[in-house]
């Protein structure tokens, strides 16, 4: 995050990764000026990025030199935000971050610390590269400027075979950070063909942080997912009543609403247990199932949409699951969701019941492989043994990833959670 | 098997060619009594007599041309050059008639001679007595252009050049002559014209070179290999065709190619060499193709230290080598 410039002491603050899969951030507002002096870790800026508003610390104690980004300025992660003179120049951090000095580097410098040529491909490297799948940044330059040569691709080459050749398979521990790989890789494919006209007295929106990273995630979703659908009716007479019959005593005594979406909540961590199929992910050769259960739920505030992440919802009781949807609410309505609650998801239950939905198709929440939407409660006339009933009614509809997910499977995981939520009472679903 | 050194090797090839086969015979300046200015037909008058090797005039033209004559009408001439510098008089008769004959007659006539003529610098010899003329030749059909890098190479590649159908300049680089010495078979062998060979088998760089550059590029080849760089060699021996399967294969070897030439530069053969290989060889390249020739101007200079700095060295294919291999 932070790199020697010279030896003078004068030193780059760059954006840092603001959390998993930020590429960039909006410097919203400097906290500092030129000439301020600063202390190490005091915040210097507000950055806004598509997941979360945060604070950038400084990283040394010194004087602000110069505010290179202005405020509103996207900057990818890594580019330089100011600098900032170093007190006790001498001070290690000199010397022990020296990566990639932004000035070429002079003639008598080491050669290993070159870059130059790093992102240079060869024809025969590029070739090699993609007839065997490799991905080049993952790949060390042995040649001049830290060139990859061919004889690097030809070893990694080598390597890829040996390893696929041992017997082990990797457990469903799967670092981040390949799973972010693949995350950052994709270009959505859209294309404009012709641009769209602006008539008079239109009001033209720039597309910035959080919007443009759901129509990214929109896009990248629906043109690399093969979505499916499926939607079943349930009949939850016995929950309505349940809730209702508790929802005024559990608010007098907690302070905040037992909603429904709490049970559905619980219902479906509790089939996920049992269908760890739905709580998975593609990862292009492989299928990553998930050990953790983490919801995501969607919060709107405003015209602002969040999607912070419930864990370990199959360890948690009624109460503990209305708590945590009652505080990320609160959190999303006060701007204060940081990169942490919006981490982790494994599984989406999307609450589209809320705005008097009944019937819906969601997108999937990338790289998840189902998403699940609850919709309205509603009164119906329903038939049971021969006779007209009066039942409270809802759907459930499931969108799923139909390269990880097929129709039986998920049919079972959807009658299951039926099953559990037709019945509900006190004595199967205790709420504390 | 003896040590011969370059144009004992010669010497050797033309006696054993003129016992085999009485059509063959020599024509040239001095080639008689006096054996030769650099001695490569030392004994043959002895041996054959005033009628298979004749002096001539000093007039190439007439010696290329007597040449021609006398292989149209059915013998196996070998015309010397003194000086391959001296070879321009010589020129309409090579490619106009030499080289044209076999195309022009639908296969009526052909013209089965050998024109050798010595090249190249390094003997303090100035303008007239060091330059490399192969280009000049190097895109006649009909011609072969034939330039050995070693005594056992010139023998076998004169031998089958002499009993070749057609005409083929042999080019001899005269600092060869006495430099390069080793072990030449007794036995009678010939070398496939046409063909290029790998005199070095490695796998970081490859240099496409020919003639006395070959030499320069072993010894260049076998100081780095002791820092761990691997050379591969592949010597055209023949420039005119060139071997594209060859140059094609050891380009693709490594990928990084150094083409050298003791020529200048630009227009010389390891250009072609060069189109060849950015023809076939995209894929695999991973370096951009290097040549290594003298600068653009005229061969050679009398002073013997802008000599040495024109004529190409193991230090200079070394640095090369060094540099595409890190590269």
């Amino acid at each position: 995050m932070v790199r020697s410039v010279n030896e003078l002491g004068l030193q780059r603050i760059n954006m840092p990764q603001l959390g998993e899969s930020v590429t960039e951030g909006t410097v919203s507002t400097w906290l500092v000026k030129a000439g301020d002096h600063i202390e190490k870790y005091d915040p210097i800026a507000e950055v806004m990025t598509d997941k979360v508003n945060a604070e950038v610390p400084s990283s040394y104690t010194g004087v602000i030199k110069e505010l290179v980004a202005n405020e509103g300025d996207t900057l990818e992660v890594g580019q330089l935000m100011c600098y900032i003179e170093v007190e006790g120049a001498e001070s290690g951090e000199n010397r022990t971050q020296p990566e990639k000095p932004e000035k070429a580097p002079e003639n008598n410098a080491p050669a290993d610390k070159d870059q130059s040529m790093k992102n240079r491909y060869s024809p025969a490297v590029m070739r090699i590269a993609q007839e065997n799948d490799l991905d080049l940044t993952q790949i060390t330059g042995s040649g001049k400027g830290g060139r990859i040569t061919r004889k690097d691709v030809e070893n990694a080459v080598n390597n890829k075979d040996q390893a696929s050749n041992q017997p082990n398979v990797k457990s469903q521990q799967i670092p981040e950070e390949s799973q972010k790989e693949q995350v950052e890789d994709f270009t959505p494919p859209i294309i404009r063909r012709k641009p769209i006209k602006v008539n008079e007295g239109d009001r033209e929106i720039p597309v910035t942080g959080l919007r443009r990273t759901i129509a990214q995630n929109m896009v990248r979703s629906k043109t690399e997912i093969p979505h499916a659908w499926m939607m079943i009716e349930v009949d939850v007479t016995n929950l309505v009543a349940y809730r209702n019959a508790e929802k005024d005593q559990f608010k007098e005594n907690e302070g905040y609403n037992l909603s429904y979406f709490a049970f559905f909540l619980n219902a479906v961590a509790k089939e996920l247990k049992k269908f760890p199929e739905l709580n998975s992910c593609w990862a292009g050769d492989k299928i990553i199932q998930r050990k953790d259960i983490n919801l995501s739920i969607a919060v709107a505030h405003g015209h602002e949409l969040y999607v912070p992440v419930i864990k370990n919802v199959d360890e948690k009781s009624i109460k503990g699951i209305a708590k945590e949807i009652n505080e990320l609410s609160r959190k999303a309505r006060t701007g204060n969701l940081t990169a942490d609650d919006m981490e982790g998801g494994t599984f989406t239950v999307n609450n589209t019941g809320s705005f008097g939905s009944v019937e819906s198709m969601g997108v999937i929440n990338y790289p998840q492989s189902a998403i699940l939407q609850v919709e309205s409660i509603v009164k119906r006339p329903v038939i049971i043994n021969d006779m007209f009933a009066a039942r409270d009614m809802v759907n459930l509809c499931l969108s799923l990833d139909h390269r990880v997910l097929d129709g039986v499977i998920c049919g079972a995981f959807m009658s299951h959670v039926k099953s559990i939520l037709e019945n509900i009472s006190s004595d199967t679903t205790p709420i504390y | 098997m003896a040590v011969l050194n370059y144009i004992q090797a010669i010497t050797k090839a033309l006696k054993e060619e003129m016992e085999r086969d009485e059509k063959v015979f020599i024509l040239g300046e001095d080639v008689g009594p006096r054996g030769g200015v650099f001695r490569a037909t030392d004994g043959l008058y002895e041996q054959f007599g005033e009628a298979r090797v004749l002096d001539t005039p000093l007039a190439e033209s007439a010696i290329a041309g007597v040449g021609i004559g006398a292989a149209m009408y059915g013998m196996k001439p070998v015309a010397e050059m003194q000086f391959a510098d001296f070879i321009l008089p010589a020129v309409n008769q090579i490619m106009s008639e030499a080289a044209r004959i076999r195309y022009r007659s639908n296969n009526d006539w052909d013209c089965p001679i050998t024109i050798r003529a010595p090249y190249g610098g390094g003997v303090h010899g100035g303008l007239y007595h060091s330059q490399s003329i192969e280009a000049i030749f190097a895109n006649q059909p009909g011609l072969k252009i034939v330039m050995p890098s070693s005594p056992y190479d010139v023998k076998g590649l004169l031998k089958a050049s002499i009993r070749d159908q057609d005409p083929v300049l042999f080019l001899e680089h005269k600092r060869a002559y006495r430099l390069l010495k080793e072990e030449v078979p007794e036995e009678d062998y010939t070398i496939p014209i046409g063909k290029a060979a790998v005199k070095r088998e490695g796998s970081d760089v490859t240099v496409i070179t020919y003639g006395l550059c070959v030499h320069f590029a072993k010894q260049a080849a076998e100081k780095l290999e002791q820092e761990g760089i691997s050379t591969e060699i592949l010597d055209l021996r023949t420039v005119y065709p060139l071997d594209q399967e060859a140059i094609i294969k050891a380009a693709s070897k490594t990928g990084k190619v150094l083409l050298v030439t003791e020529d200048n530069k630009e227009g010389s053969i390891i250009g072609e060499v060069a189109a060849i290989i950015s023809e076939h060889c995209l894929f695999d390249l991973d370096a951009p193709i290097k040549r290594l020739g003298a600068p653009e101007v005229p061969a050679m200079p009398f002073a013997s230290k802008l000599e040495k700095e024109m004529l190409m060295n193991s230090d200079k294919i070394e640095t090369a080598i060094r540099d595409l291999a890190e590269f």
